[in-house]
């Protein structure tokens, strides 16, 4: 059994009060990384590339690189961030001596890096519109979903965070995983390039595949009923790894 | 016109004297002279119908204690058989206490004697292998949010959050015991004169020094007015000044009525603030009393010291007298210091300094736990 109150809040607030006392460098990136992208790949690589499907090279790139900052801002948070917290801070330590559970604590870490993510969507949204890469208003949605995609990686990460011996191992994680997601799941060149193999693979097993997939529609305001097999794919995942980091959790901080 | 000079830290814990009394007055008819007057002292005497109110309440909390067993009424931690395992060790050994209502209670031990674990089980965050702990007299495996957030803890770990300054460690605090934000910055700021921290209000973790850190914690233990603080090593790396004063604010909320638990590696803070204690080793614990019981029950009132010679070796074996080895210092435990310094003076002298000393619990606690070095 998982035992989750409304105590959660109280985990989430913290880090949103961390969050906001740096907030100028937290609201960097997402201003600054869909410029870099967009102006290097989209527009400069971008002119050599007439059209991917029918759709110009930076209007196709443009939900993949919301789809990327989601799942990094959402990853790192729950994985050096958390550790940084769990190991180094003894923070988690700090709240469980109080009438917080550690299954409050975690779901509120997850809570909270699910929010990261969507915050960054938030912010680059305009960036995006400016651009004039991005259809309104559906890309409006772009922001709730972010919370589900967000969700979803921080779970990943959260295991990870749960099993891993030192910071330093999560290193395997981010280079292993996350790397080859960023550039293998339909972001920068369609997916029907691969292999069939790797194309099942990637739709199987590479979770960014099927949030690339749902930005892309919702950008395009084009959707189709491949989007519905993605939402129940990453709806089942979410879950699935939300209690599987919250017991993997409790497996290292309850002794 | 006393009154007029209560400050906000004297009505703060006038306040918590009496959150606290209820209980008190269940667990005890007739309170000792002492907690008596320390409550007068520590602040208002509520007006009457405030009283009459907490009479009422009383009642209501006396009704379904009645089923339980006598000895354990007014004892605020109970534990029998307490047994925790780990996968290669036992590192608490089925243990049996009680700590009553308003005392102060120690665990002293080497490291690896099973104090930490102990503390970690009253908290509900290790479980316990077997035995029965209760808590305020709740289980600790069915009722720990209940018993968390009556608990007030001083990890050994400094466990700030380095995000944010002395205050706001508190408000963030405050908001896990689901505390009101108006009350809890009240709190927070009568908290933080309580611990002398106003000057460091807004001021961030790392730049705080280590005395400091340790006032902040117990200021953050504070925080949800608990009915029982736990201190694991409250004082450890600090300087005399910062001990003093940690001791001197320990008092005072003893004074007031406050269940405190505590372990320490340093016998003169046991010493001076423990009602009782229990010395632990291996898991198991060796021996539980009054400070000064257990220095004249294990080591008599004084020590004669003498530098280890021969002809002291030789004439000590000859009286048959007992001796206890320090590195080069022989050790005579005894309730007759002057008679045997005497002896000691005549047969060295000029030769090895000998010295007369009150017996004091290191002497025990060395006695018990041995020399050697566990680490």
């Amino acid at each position: 059994m998982i035992d989750i109150t409304a105590r959660v809040q109280s985990v989430w607030r913290r880090n949103w009060d961390a969050f906001l006392r740096t907030y100028r460098v937290n609201f960097i990136p997402p201003f600054i990384e869909p410029v870099l992208y967009l102006l290097a790949l989209g527009f400069g690589l971008g002119t050599y590339i007439e059209a991917v499907d029918g759709i110009p090279y930076p209007v196709f790139i443009a939900p993949a690189l919301v789809s990327i900052s989601v799942m990094y801002s959402a990853f790192f948070e729950c994985t050096y961030s958390s550790f940084v917290r769990m190991y180094y801070q003894k923070t988690f330590d700090a709240i469980i001596a109080t009438p917080v559970s550690i299954d409050e604590v975690i779901a509120g870490e997850m809570l909270w890096g699910a929010t990261r993510g969507m915050i960054y969507a938030t912010l680059m949204l305009p960036v995006l519109l400016l651009f004039g890469v991005v259809a309104m208003p559906s890309s409006l949605l772009l922001i709730p979903f972010a919370y589900l995609a967000g969700l979803l990686f921080a779970g990943i990460a959260m295991c990870f965070t749960a099993i891993t011996p030192s910071i330093d191992a999560l290193n395997y994680p981010s280079f292993l995983f996350i790397t080859p997601m960023f550039l293998f799941s339909g972001t920068f060149f369609p997916l029907d390039l691969l292999p069939q193999p790797i194309q099942y693979f990637a739709l199987a097993a590479l979770p960014l595949t099927h949030v690339v997939g749902i930005n892309r529609a919702i950008t395009l305001s084009a959707f189709t009923s491949v989007n519905l097999f993605s939402l129940a794919w990453i709806a089942v995942a979410t879950v699935f790894f939300f209690v599987l980091a919250i017991r993997l959790m409790r497996r290292r901080l309850i002794v | 016109m006393v009154s007029l000079q209560l400050t906000k830290v004297d009505s703060l814990r006038a306040k918590r004297i009496w959150a606290l009394c209820p209980g008190r007055l269940k667990s005890r008819p007739n309170p000792p002279e002492k907690k008596a007057c320390s409550r007068l002292r520590g602040g208002r005497v509520p007006p009457l119908p405030e009283r009459k109110e907490q009479a009422k309440r009383c009642c209501i909390l006396t009704t379904p204690q009645t089923h339980q067993e006598e000895e354990t009424i007014g004892d605020v931690i109970v534990a029998r058989d307490l047994l925790k395992q780990f996968e290669d060790l036992v590192a608490v050994d089925r243990i049996t206490f009680q700590v009553r209502e308003g005392e102060v209670f120690g665990f002293l031990g080497p490291n690896g004697a099973g104090k930490t674990t102990t503390m970690k089980m009253i908290q509900c965050i290790s479980p316990k292998t077997g035995g029965t702990l209760e808590v305020l007299g709740m289980d600790v495996e069915t009722h720990q949010r209940e018993i968390k957030s009556r608990l007030g803890v001083v990890p050994q770990e400094t466990n700030l959050d380095p995000d944010f300054s002395a205050y706001r460690n508190l408000l963030v605090y405050s908001r896990y015991f689901g505390i009101p934000q108006r009350e809890a910055e009240k709190r927070a700021e009568e908290l933080l004169a309580f611990m002398q921290l106003e000057e460091k209000r807004d001021v961030l973790i790392d730049k705080l020094s280590g005395g400091m850190k340790r006032r902040l914690i117990i200021a953050r233990a504070l925080i949800n007015e608990p009915e029982l603080l736990i201190l694991d090593e409250p004082t450890i790396g600090l300087d005399p000044q910062a001990r003093h004063l940690i001791w001197e604010k320990l008092r005072s909320l003893q004074a007031e009525g406050n269940t405190l638990v505590l372990t320490t590696h340093y016998l003169d803070e046991a010493e001076r603030l423990c009602d009782r204690l229990v010395i632990m080793d291996h898991g198991k614990i060796l021996v539980e009393g009054a400070p000064a019981d257990l220095i004249r029950e294990h080591a008599g009132n004084d020590v004669v010291e003498v530098e280890r010679t021969e002809k002291v070796v030789t004439r000590l074996d000859e009286l048959g007298v007992n001796y206890d080895l320090a590195g080069d210092v022989l050790q005579i435990f005894t309730d007759r210091p002057n008679d045997v310094a005497r002896e000691l003076l005549e047969v060295c002298r000029h030769e090895a300094a000998v010295t007369v000393r009150p017996a004091t619990l290191e002497d025990v606690f060395l006695r018990l736990t041995g020399r050697s070095l566990r680490e």
